[in-house]
C-alpha cells in the first residue's frame, strides 16, 4: 500500500480569503505571526506501488482535487 | 406541442422547484434530471441546472456535481449546440464541467450576500433572455460568487463578446463587474443572480421573467 499527500493552496493572484480571516484573528489575538495562508490536504491510499501511485495521485489532483486556475497542488510522500 | 426543460437536480440543489415553477410558467413543460442519470437528449429544447449547494460545495462548489453521471449528457447535449443555462450554484458546476471558462471564488467580503443587485445586460447573443431590459434588478445569494479569471483570458472573453451580464454596483469583487458569462459558442449561458426569484411583481422585481 502507498499513502500519498495531496497539499493544494490558493494562488498566490488569488485573495486567500480563509487566510486573511484566520489571520486577522490570530493577529487580534496578540499571537505573532506575519502571514497565514490557508489550503488543504488530502490524503489518498494505493494498492499500487510507489511509482504507479504517484503517477494516478498526480492524474486525481489535475483533475479533480485542484483547479488550476485558483490553486496550485503539491504531491507529497508519506510514511 | 408544447416543448420541454429539463431540470438537473444534484444532492443538495435548493433552487430546483423554483425553476420547475417558472418554467411551466413560461407555458413550456417541466422534467427533474437527476443527477445519477443520464436522459436522451433529443427530448429537450434546453437544461437548467438550478442553484444550490450541490454535495455541499464540497472540495469546491460545483466539483463534484461536475463530475456526476447526468453531466455526461449535459455535457453532450451543449456540445451540439443545445441551450444551457446555469444559476447560481448551476454557473459554478459549468465552469468546473470546463463548459463555461473562468472559476468563483469566495466574495470579496468573504461573507455570504443576500441582496437585491441592478445588472447591465451586455451581451443579448444567446438563447436565453433575448428580450432582456438593458438594465435588470434581480437578487443575488451567494457566498462563492466572485468571478475570476487570469487577465488574458479575461480579454480573448471581451473581445468575443461572451460577457453575458455585469453589476453596476459590484457587490463580490468579481472582476470586471462580471455577474454572467457564455460559452464561445453562445449556447452555454450562466450567472450567480437569480431569474427564477424574480418573476412577479410581488416578489420586488420581474424581471427575471424575460430570461425563459
Amino acid at each position: 500500500m502507498t499513502k500519498l499527500g495531496v497539499k493544494i493552496m490558493p494562488r498566490k493572484v488569488i485573495l486567500d480569503s480563509q487566510g486573511r480571516a484566520v489571520e486577522q484573528t490570530l493577529k487580534l489575538n496578540q499571537m505573532n505571526v506575519q502571514h497565514v495562508r490557508v489550503g488543504k490536504f488530502i490524503e489518498l491510499e494505493f494498492q499500487q506501488n510507489k511509482n504507479d501511485a504517484l503517477i494516478e495521485a498526480r492524474r486525481i489532483a489535475e483533475k479533480v482535487l485542484s483547479n488550476p486556475l485558483i490553486e496550485t497542488f503539491e504531491i507529497v510522500e508519506m510514511e | 406541442m408544447k416543448k420541454k426543460m429539463g431540470i438537473v437536480q444534484f444532492p443538495g440543489s435548493n433552487c430546483d422547484r423554483d425553476l420547475f415553477s417558472f418554467v411551466t410558467k413560461k407555458g413550456y413543460f417541466a422534467e427533474f434530471l437527476w443527477h445519477k442519470n443520464s436522459f436522451n437528449e433529443s427530448d429537450f429544447e434546453a437544461l437548467l441546472l438550478p442553484g444550490g449547494f450541490s454535495y455541499g460545495d464540497y472540495l469546491r462548489a460545483g466539483a463534484l456535481a461536475a463530475l456526476s453521471p447526468v453531466m455526461t449528457s449535459v455535457k453532450s447535449f451543449a456540445k451540439k449546440g443545445g441551450p444551457v443555462l446555469g444559476i447560481c450554484n448551476g454557473f459554478q458546476i459549468l465552469t468546473e464541467a470546463g463548459l463555461l471558462p473562468g472559476a468563483l471564488i469566495k466574495n470579496q467580503s468573504l461573507r455570504f450576500q443576500d441582496q437585491w443587485v441592478d445588472l447591465e445586460v451586455s451581451s443579448s447573443g444567446t438563447y436565453f433572455g433575448k428580450k432582456l431590459k438593458k438594465t435588470i434588478r434581480l437578487p443575488i445569494a451567494h457566498g462563492q460568487g466572485r468571478f475570476y479569471l487570469p487577465e488574458f483570458d479575461l480579454k480573448l472573453l471581451q473581445d468575443n463578446d461572451q460577457i453575458w451580464l455585469t453589476y453596476l454596483d459590484n457587490p463580490n469583487g468579481s472582476m470586471a463587474n462580471i455577474a454572467g458569462v457564455l460559452n464561445r459558442e453562445k449556447n452555454v449561458a450562466a450567472l450567480m443572480p437569480h431569474p427564477e426569484r424574480a418573476i412577479e411583481d410581488w416578489m420586488g422585481s420581474k424581471d427575471g421573467w424575460d430570461f425563459l
